[in-house]
């Protein structure tokens, strides 16, 4: 069973600014870490390794410094890691680097499933996991929250939808992205923090991949970004006190008037 | 904080043990307190982490550190709760006596689980009625044939229950006195071997801590730690080792009393201003500070001696005990003081502090009992 982790380097902080000319994410004086949501995928990764054997391959998209985030994939008990790193994909959008990504898995060839986080916790697209499916002409299924059963080249997996769950079943090999009820990220072993320390990454460029020069970066990328701001914060709820049925007649009366 | 100077190893140990605390022992600190839940989903954690080896030999699947390794990380754990720390470095002091004086055969069989967090150990020295005085033990082990054969209750056992691997001193022969004393591994389950009722305690609550009931208890001769007689000797090396341990717990409760203290401080408002801008919180802070990192000076220095392998650490490792602990216990009353009302709720984390900081003046031989032992230390140096 050999499992691809793709993992993507965000500013640690739930308070992203954003450049309010260049409409892009401030980066700058911000700690990268890994994707939360990664962490899923990586765990789910190291979970079902442990379960099938195999080996957890943790790739990323990025700039050289996106190397620590990959070292702390080794800490946690991945045995490979892959940084795909060329000027030449600066400004990839999510179709770029769902290309980008699927031409390095390309290359590692040798893959039964691929894991993605559902969403980044900075751009929030939750377009790349499945673009790199697209790209690959694989099965993907979305949100998972649980890997019910691989058997016979078979994958079976429970995905949250806003009503409830499906269960889907697919051939393999197949990509995933998972939500956070999937598991309990475990943290890195320092015997695994010794290893990620002496660990080489390897570095791919768009000509180790074979990528078009079409398909990647600016170029490569459709979309144009109008605006991007940030949202009001949601606004407090109101608390109905009071005996139980007093505040249920208010509350309904309230909702009442919001009908209206 | 004084820069220890530490080694990237040590640094990477005390790291780990700190995201630990801060993400897993921190949001349960107060559950486990109160419930007395034995935190087996922490020791799991910490397990995994490599952190129960940071002191054991990387040919038993340890870290390769020792001692020093050891305090940085119960430090850490203390600071977030010293009863889920002391379940973890109760275990070392377990494992101790078989790494001192254990045989290659019994080092290969017991100290790769307890290493990987597997299994824990407790060390069982303590009965009803040797205390202090560690040499009156009653507890029997009669040699027959190729087993011994154990009678006696061990109590305020910590790990009681919950470990696996006991390392148990008895008495092989009674007309020889503390030279008649040998040490054991005792496994659960082992027929004969029961455990007694759980103590409730003021503090350490996450800790469990029960007696330990020998009842012709059938152990195979293969289970004797060293030679026959050298079990009391063993103790005392064995204290040596695990004194600046609970002087590391004593400190990381000091410095969990003070952050605590000085976060409050800084956001209560009285007469229209923080109280940390009165100088009398301020002087209380300075000293609590002060005090807290001559303790953390005193017990590094102690560990380091011990892992560097000199001879007689006896008399500094209880300096480092002593005063640790001493310390832990004045800051952390201080620390309820400044929390004023509110540190006398538990709603608050500073009484857990105080009640948790007590017991360091009290097990691993008293504080009085430390003073005998430095006493003697000095009047032994001045002879020479």
């Amino acid at each position: 069973m050999n499992i691809i982790v793709c993992v993507k380097q965000v500013p640690d902080t739930t308070e992203v600014r954003i450049d309010p000319v260049t409409k892009n994410l401030v980066r700058e004086g911000v700690k990268a870490i890994i994707n939360p949501f990664d962490m899923y995928a990586i765990e789910e990764g190291l979970r079902l390794k442990e379960k099938f054997g195999g080996k957890v391959t943790a790739i990323t998209m990025g700039p050289p410094q996106a190397e620590a985030i990959l070292r702390e994939a080794i800490s946690l008990g991945c045995d490979d890691v892959v940084l795909v790193s060329d000027r030449g994909f600066a400004g990839s959008d999510t179709l770029a680097t769902g290309y980008t990504l699927s031409k390095a898995i390309e290359k590692i060839k040798d893959y039964d499933l691929i894991i993605c986080g559902k969403q980044a916790i900075d751009g929030d697209t939750a377009q790349v996991g499945p673009g790199i499916a697209a790209t690959l002409d694989i099965a993907q299924i979305a949100y998972v929250r649980k890997v019910e059963e691989i058997k016979d080249g078979y994958i079976t997996a429970e995905r949250a939808t806003e009503a409830g769950y499906e269960v889907v079943q697919s051939k393999l090999p197949c990509l995933l992205t998972v939500v956070k009820e999937i598991n309990d990220p475990r943290l890195p072993s320092l015997k695994g923090k010794m290893r990620a320390k002496s660990a080489v990454v390897t570095v791919w460029k768009a000509a180790d991949i074979l990528a078009e020069e079409s398909r990647i970066g600016l170029k490569g990328s459709p979309t144009w970004v109008l605006n991007i701001f940030t949202p009001p914060p949601r606004s407090k709820g109101k608390i109905f006190a009071g005996e139980p049925q007093e505040a249920v007649d208010q509350l309904f009366e309230s909702v009442k008037g919001l009908l209206h | 904080m004084i820069d220890y100077l530490l080694t990237e190893e040590q640094t990477m140990i005390r790291d780990m043990a700190r995201q630990i605390t801060d993400e897993k022992i921190r949001p349960v600190a107060a559950e486990y307190d109160h419930t007395e839940k034995f935190p087996w989903d922490i020791m799991k954690v910490m397990g995994k982490s490599d952190l129960f080896g940071v002191y054991i030999d990387q040919k038993y699947g340890g870290m390769g550190g020792g001692v020093f390794e050891l305090c940085l990380a119960t430090e850490e754990f203390s600071r977030g709760c010293a009863g889920i720390a002391i379940c973890y470095s109760a275990s070392a002091l377990g494992a101790y006596p078989i790494i001192l004086h254990g045989s290659e055969e019994q080092k290969m069989k017991y100290l790769p689980a307890i290493a990987k967090g597997e299994k824990l150990a407790a060390f069982g020295l303590t009965e009803p009625a040797a205390g202090s005085d560690a040499s009156a033990i009653q507890t029997t082990a009669e040699k027959k044939g190729d087993h011994y054969i154990l009678n006696g209750t061990k109590h305020f056992i910590t790990n009681g229950g919950e470990a696996e691997i006991y390392t148990i001193i008895a008495m092989t022969d009674k007309s020889k006195g503390p030279r008649g004393a040998s040490l054991f591994v005792v496994e659960k389950g082992t027929p004969g071997f029961t455990f007694g009722k759980k103590e409730d305690k003021l503090g350490i609550r996450a800790s469990a801590t029960r007696e330990l009931i020998f009842d012709n208890c059938k152990i195979p001769k293969e289970n004797l730690i060293g030679r026959e007689g050298t079990g009391f000797i063993a103790a005392m090396r064995t204290f040596d080792m695990s004194r600046p341990g609970i002087g590391a717990q004593a400190v990381g409760i000091a410095q969990g009393a003070l952050d605590a203290a000085l976060k409050y401080a800084k956001q209560r408002k009285q007469f229209g201003k923080s109280i940390s801008t009165f100088q009398g919180i301020q002087w209380m802070l300075a000293d609590m500070a002060t005090e807290t990192e001559a303790a953390r000076a005193l017990v590094y220095a102690s560990a380091r001696e011990v892992n560097a392998g000199k001879k007689d650490v006896g008399t500094h490792s209880a300096m480092a005990k002593l005063y640790a602990s001493d310390v832990a216990m004045k800051v952390a009353t201080d620390a309820v003081q400044i929390f004023g009302g509110y540190g006398y709720l538990k709603e608050y984390p500073a009484e857990k502090y105080m009640r948790d900081a007590k017991i360091t003046q009290i097990y691993e031989g008293t504080n009085q009992i430390q003073r005998n032992i430095i006493a003697m230390g000095l009047i032994k140096e001045s002879a020479k």
